[in-house]
């Protein structure tokens, strides 16, 4: 099995030029390595450093110390990211566009074919169930429809990896589903599917491995069984126990 | 080559769906009317002085144009975090600014011609006399310079995050070329020494913008401009549009993008 996606030592600090300079790390000394066909969860809590180790990963961020790769490529060449699809945390799309518009911009990117980026187009719109609003604004559609517009532009080129940033935060549990099921369906195809998460219920149905990230630093990761084994109870009880926090009944 | 013209497409998509850019062009369209207008005074004298403030007019909203939309982009992008999902696709940072900085000059050169059309639809159709060639140098001269006053524009952009204080200073610092960057040389020769120094300093490093301005020679009719010219002109402004997007680059480049 070959390794997709690998950070070695990685270290971010923003510093902050405000009254004093404080230097804040937001994440330290961070190993991940995610194996090619496997659906790896990246959880933490909020703050934890999840959306600034993907920032790394796609070039937004530069690391203080470290480097990550992409298929064996340092993420600092723009090349390592033309076979990898991404769902930011937030997203709002150019409002102005019809989402096929929109789709037919990111493919024309990708060096698309006419013909082939059509075809991709109507499939992928299917697959996200906009078809009926394909030729309306975007600033029309509703916050689901945004995060599924977000999805179908993440799989624009085919991607071998989706790198997603909490994709269910903000649905209904009717979106959350059908994101899984999205999920699910891209796993079957022989995807890699790296996303980071604090809803641990989807988490447990979808995922292969996980990493879980507190204040920066990798607290524990590996098989979700494993893990729900080695702390006797389910996952949110292990999660629980490895950042630390102490539930009433138990102190 | 296709990534750029793919994001200059979607610069000039947003600008013909917006209000605010009909706004501009509605109001030079009745201003130009109005003032075709007075021409039906038979004077030589008023029909000058109307065509004179109409290429005022033009010049102005041109400027306005080229500055407003340009200073808008990138910051617009960060804060809509539409940069994400853009910079996640193999696209570098340097196609990313002449992308923006081709669609922003393409969508002001659009507008740009629809003025001069207006300017001698209107002026044509009292005197029946169309120097085309005329207006073809001073559009293409004008055109020239918006694409020095753009790259500045994005230059400024990527250094204050605030679209309307790059717009501010961009505009007082183009304004301020326009109307003394000719005669600052002059004005050298007049002063004591630590000042002489600077301003003939200042006078050597600006992008001399008012040697575009051909606007006299549209309004009085001195007859065309020596083609020779027109290029030198042309590769002048080609060469600090280049510098400036030079500039933008290097201060965008390394940028770290986490909001
Ligand atoms: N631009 C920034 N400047 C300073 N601190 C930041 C910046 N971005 C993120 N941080 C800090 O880094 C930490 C990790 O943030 P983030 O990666 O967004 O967490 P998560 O996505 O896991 O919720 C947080 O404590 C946050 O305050
Ligand atoms: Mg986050």
């Amino acid at each position: 099995m070959s390794i997709i996606l690998k950070t070695e030592k990685l270290r971010v600090e923003f510093t902050s030029h405000e009254f004093r300079q404080t230097t804040k790390i937001a994440l330290d000394s961070l190993d991940l390595e995610v194996n090619t066909g496997e659906v790896f969860g990246f959880l933490g809590p909020n703050g934890a450093g999840k959306t600034t180790a993907i920032n790394v990963l796609l070039g937004f961020v530069p690391p203080t110390r470290g480097a990550a790769y992409l298929f064996g490529i340092d993420v600092r060449q723009p090349i390592a990211r033309q076979r990898i699809g991404y769902l930011p945390e937030m997203t709002y799309y150019y409002k102005f566009l019809t989402a096929e518009e929109l789709l037919r911009f990111y493919a024309r990117i990708f060096g698309l074919p006419r013909t082939e980026a059509d075809k991709r187009i109507d499939q992928l719109l299917k697959l996200v169930e906009l078809e009926p609003a394909r030729k309306r604004p975007i600033k029309s559609y509703s916050k689901g429809m945004q995060q599924r517009v977000g999805l179908a532009q993440a799989l624009i080129n085919n991607p071998d990896l989706l790198i997603l940033d909490e994709p269910t935060s903000g649905l209904d549990p009717l979106g959350r589903m059908q994101v899984r099921e999205i999920i699910q369906r891209l796993k079957n195809e022989g995807k890699t599917v790296f996303f980071s998460s604090h809803e641990l219920g989807e988490v447990e149905t979808v995922c292969d491995r996980v990493a879980i990230i507190n204040q920066g630093e990798l607290k524990a990761s590996g098989r979700v069984s494993d893990l729900v084994a080695q702390h006797h109870g389910n996952l949110e009880k292990a999660f629980l126990d490895i950042i630390g926090y102490q539930t009433q009944s138990a102190s | 080559m296709n990534t750029i013209w793919a994001l200059a497409g979607v610069v000039i998509k947003e600008l013909y769906r917006r209000k605010d850019f009909y706004v501009l062009f509605v109001l030079t369209a009745l201003i130009t009317i109005a003032a075709g207008m007075v021409n039906f005074f038979n004077d030589p004298k008023i029909v000058r002085y109307v065509k004179d403030i109409c290429m005022l007019l033009i010049w102005v909203s041109a400027l306005l144009i080229a500055i407003v939309t340009t200073a808008r982009q990138i910051p617009a992008e960060r804060e809509s975090r539409t940069i994400f999902p853009l910079l996640a696709k193999p696209v570098t940072r340097w196609q990313f600014i002449l992308g923006k900085f081709l669609g922003c000059w393409l969508a002001t050169g659009m507008a740009l011609l629809v003025f001069y059309v207006f300017f001698a639809i209107i002026t044509g159709s009292r005197e029946q006399y169309w120097p085309w060639l005329t207006y073809l140098q001073a559009i293409w001269l004008q055109w020239a310079m918006l694409a020095v006053v753009i790259a500045l524009s994005l230059c400024g952009s990527i250094i204050s995050a605030a679209p309307s204080s790059t717009t501010t200073i961009c505009f007082i610092a183009v304004a301020g070329i326009l109307l003394v960057g000719g005669h600052l040389n002059t004005v050298a020769l007049h002063q004591a020494q630590p000042l002489q120094t600077i301003f003939y300093t200042i006078y050597f490093l600006i992008p001399h913008l008012e040697w575009f301005d051909i606007r006299d020679r549209v309004v009085y009719d001195w007859g065309l401009l020596n083609w020779l010219d027109c290029v030198r002109a042309t590769l002048y402004a080609a060469a600090y549009t280049g510098l400036f997007l030079l500039l933008t680059w290097l201060g965008f480049r390394r940028k770290s993008l986490n909001t």
